[in-house]
């Protein structure tokens, strides 16, 4: 069995297992730390650093850092605050991100955390990268304007070969998403749904069934993002 | 010595125009022309998208009426997907989809009516400037003014219940609606508390148009002398003759009330319906092309509507549609301000029909989207506030739009608004040299019955002044005034 350790988390006491990944141990314990690139149980790329926190007064990502016995990590403070509205003011900067025609709009992770941070005007100059949508897939319309390159797809959506539906193509300012061509012509109907329901953007959609989820009943209509981890220990009595 | 004179902008209309008057040597009108001054491109831009997202994409030309291009883009789309043109859908999705509309008309005409035009009836067309505005409105009748606002409110919230929100909504999906009218919401809608339910708006609607009515017999020969000339009428109309402001068959009647279209499909309108680029203006003129340029163009709008229908069918709608019949012997109405008059029992039938609606079980269902053979091309028309909208959309393969089209309503009433514009020049600016607060007055009065979303007809940015530039013989600025 593994072993059990104490942390704190803005002075909060929490505990877990030794060796997980802080930003897991830190939901199990009702504390939000934002993700965009992280998914649970998959092996992290500690890409987007959203998740940047302090330990012991050092910049570490929460999604790479295991948590260790006795650490004291800042979360929710107005340097880190701060520091994770910039990267949600660079990630909307770099693409082309249009949310008032976005059918992720009200679901998308991006646009939770802009609401979270109360961004307003970015404080980067737009880049207006000009990126070529992939529509070939009868099942995947790749909007490559929308990217933030969190790998989420290319880690996560396979065939039952191991290979890859997604990948990075080009470097530096010229790098991005692609699809599989060949592979991506077969998808199914549930990995195709499922491409777009871990993209944390509107980059991978699922053809012809835009808006259907009314107004009002998307995920962050009505709770900001993050409100489920936070209410876990509501909903647990407070001992989770 | 020859002038020309420039309004701009235009106040109180939706969108940017400017107007000139060219004056001879004889300071004599010599031509009038609105022209439509900026450029927004949504056909262009909609082209690569993903077809299901044109409704949402689409309907950002419009802050006003935006269910308008919503719901006509969604009946387009509703042709490609193979759910069929009007009553292909569920008893749901099209009576949801109908309310959203109702709710709109309703509101958009609450709106026009009494925030951008009442200020002219109830200040007077040569009160100042100053005070002929909305809050001139509020500070003199504060009574009206309320009701104005709530009704506005009320239909707010039915785009609302049914769209998800009450600006820029999602509810229409291609083959259908993405949600249902739960009893709650119904309730809410039809049992409110005052004012805010159906019986009231109906109320209100019937109290609005009496207003009208009254300033009418008061003011019978201004109104009935201010920008009169004759025309065709074009609007949507049910396949039985009944106004229908969501879904029906293209007609089109002269004049004297003859049938120059005849209840036709407007899936092959562009063989029906050319668009003339005249090299002044963003805004094209469109005509029916078998009657070529020069006679074929027409009105739309509240009252080209009421000229093609036979019938209104809501009851206290239809009595005043009879009543309004009346005053021209059942011949087609060409008087411009008679479009507020016929505006107003619009609203009134639009209050009926949305309470008819939440009568209506359908909405309770959960049967929401059809869908069929897929195909590469759709058109869809909707009667929207101020007239006749056509969407038009072609896509690939990959589901991509390759191509749109739209003519929104204010395109549709170009040539009508420049000939309004030219009657109310000459007879106001004939003999004249300089720009007069009568005249400027008038030309907008002229352009606001139409109430033309300028911004949307070239598909505008920036906000509406007016703005008059009177241009002397050889092209030289004599005048300019601008707001």
């Amino acid at each position: 069995m593994s072993e059990k350790i104490k942390f704190t988390i803005d002075g909060k006491q929490c505990e877990g297992e030794k060796g997980r990944y802080l930003v897991d141990v830190a939901a199990e314990n009702g504390v939000y730390i934002p993700v965009l690139c992280h998914w649970k149980d998959v092996i992290p790329a500690g890409s987007c650093r959203i998740c940047t926190v302090k330990i012991n007064g050092r910049f570490v990502a929460a999604c790479t850092t295991p948590v260790e016995d006795g650490c004291n990590v800042e979360n929710n403070t107005p340097e880190l605050q701060d520091i994770r509205k910039a990267i949600v003011e660079m990630l909307f900067v770099e693409g082309n991100h249009f949310c008032p025609s976005c059918e992720k709009s009200g679901d998308c992770d991006l646009q939770g955390l802009g609401y979270l941070y109360q961004m307003m005007v970015p404080r980067f100059p737009y880049a207006f990268e000009r990126r070529e949508l992939d529509a070939s897939s009868p099942k995947i319309f790749l909007e490559k304007n929308r990217c933030i390159f969190c790998k989420r797809c290319v880690r996560m959506i396979k065939d039952e070969k191991g290979k890859s539906y997604f990948a990075f193509k080009g470097r530096g300012k010229d790098l991005e998403i692609s699809m599989d061509k060949t592979i991506a012509a077969n998808i199914s109907d549930e990995l195709a749904q499922k491409a777009m329901d871990i993209c944390p953007v509107g980059a991978i959609l699922k053809k012809e069934v835009g808006f259907a989820t009314p107004i009002g009943q998307r995920k962050y209509d009505n709770v900001p993002i993050g409100a489920d981890i936070e209410n876990l220990q509501k909903t647990n009595g407070g001992k989770k | 010595m020859a002038q020309k004179i420039t309004i701009e902008p235009v106040t109180r209309v939706e969108g940017h125009g400017k107007v000139t008057i060219q004056l001879d040597d004889n300071l004599n009108v010599a031509q009038t022309r609105l022209h439509i001054v900026e450029f927004r491109g949504f056909e262009r831009f909609v082209q690569g998208r993903p077809y299901w997202e044109a409704p949402v994409l689409v309907q950002r030309l419009c802050g006003i009426c935006p269910v308008s291009h919503h719901l006509a883009a969604a009946k387009a789309l509703d042709v490609i997907v193979g759910a069929g043109t009007g009553h292909g859908l569920t008893a749901t999705g099209e009576k949801m989809r109908r309310l959203m509309h109702y709710g709109q008309m309703f509101q958009s005409h609450a709106l026009h009516f009494f925030h951008l035009s009442s200020p002219d009836f109830l200040l007077g067309y040569d009160a100042d400037p100053e005070i002929r505005n909305v809050v001139g409105v509020a500070l003199n009748f504060p009574e009206l003014a309320t009701q104005g606002v709530m009704m506005r409110k009320y239909g707010q919230e039915v785009i609302h219940h049914t769209a998800g929100k009450k600006i820029h909504g999602t509810g229409a999906i291609p083959g259908g609606i993405n949600k249902n009218l739960t009893t709650e919401e119904r309730d809410i809608l039809l049992k409110g508390d005052d004012p805010l339910n159906a019986d009231k708006m109906i109320e209100w609607a019937e109290g609005g148009l009496q207003f009208f009515k009254d300033f009418y017999l008061k003011n019978q020969e201004f109104v009935d002398s201010f920008a009169y000339f004759p025309s065709n009428h074009l609007s949507l109309v049910r396949e039985d003759g009944a106004l229908d402001l969501y879904h029906g068959v293209l007609r089109a009647v002269d004049a004297d009330g003859k049938k120059v279209l005849d209840d036709v499909d407007y899936q092959e309108y562009h063989k029906l319906i050319e668009e003339e680029v005249r090299n002044w203006s963003y805004m094209k003129f469109p005509y029916l092309k078998h009657l070529g340029k020069d006679d074929g163009w027409y009105r739309v709008g509240p009252l080209a509507r009421l000229n093609t229908a036979d019938f209104i069918p809501t009851p206290i709608a239809q009595r005043e549609f009879e009543a309004f019949k009346a005053h021209t012997n059942g011949k087609p109405n060409n008087y411009c301000l008679h479009t507020h008059w016929a505006r107003l029992i619009e609203l009134l039938h639009s209050a009926e029909v949305i309470k008819e609606l939440l009568l209506d079980t359908d909405l309770q269902k959960d049967d929401l989207v059809v869908t069929g053979n897929k195909t590469n091309e759709g058109v869809g028309l909707i009667e929207a506030p101020r007239g006749t909208l056509f969407h038009h959309y072609q896509i690939n393969e990959d589901d991509q739009i390759t191509m749109a089209n739209l003519i929104v309503s204010t395109t549709n009433n170009n040539e009508p608004m420049n000939r309004s514009v030219n009657f109310v020049a000459k007879n106001m600016m004939t003999g004249q040299a300089t720009i007069t607060e009568p005249m400027k007055n008038a030309v907008e009065v002229a352009i606001r019955a139409y109430d033309p979303c300028l911004s949307c007809a070239t598909h505008a940015l920036g906000k509406m002044p007016l703005d008059i530039r009177l241009i002397g013989a050889n092209g030289e600025e004599l005048d300019h005034y601008r707001s």
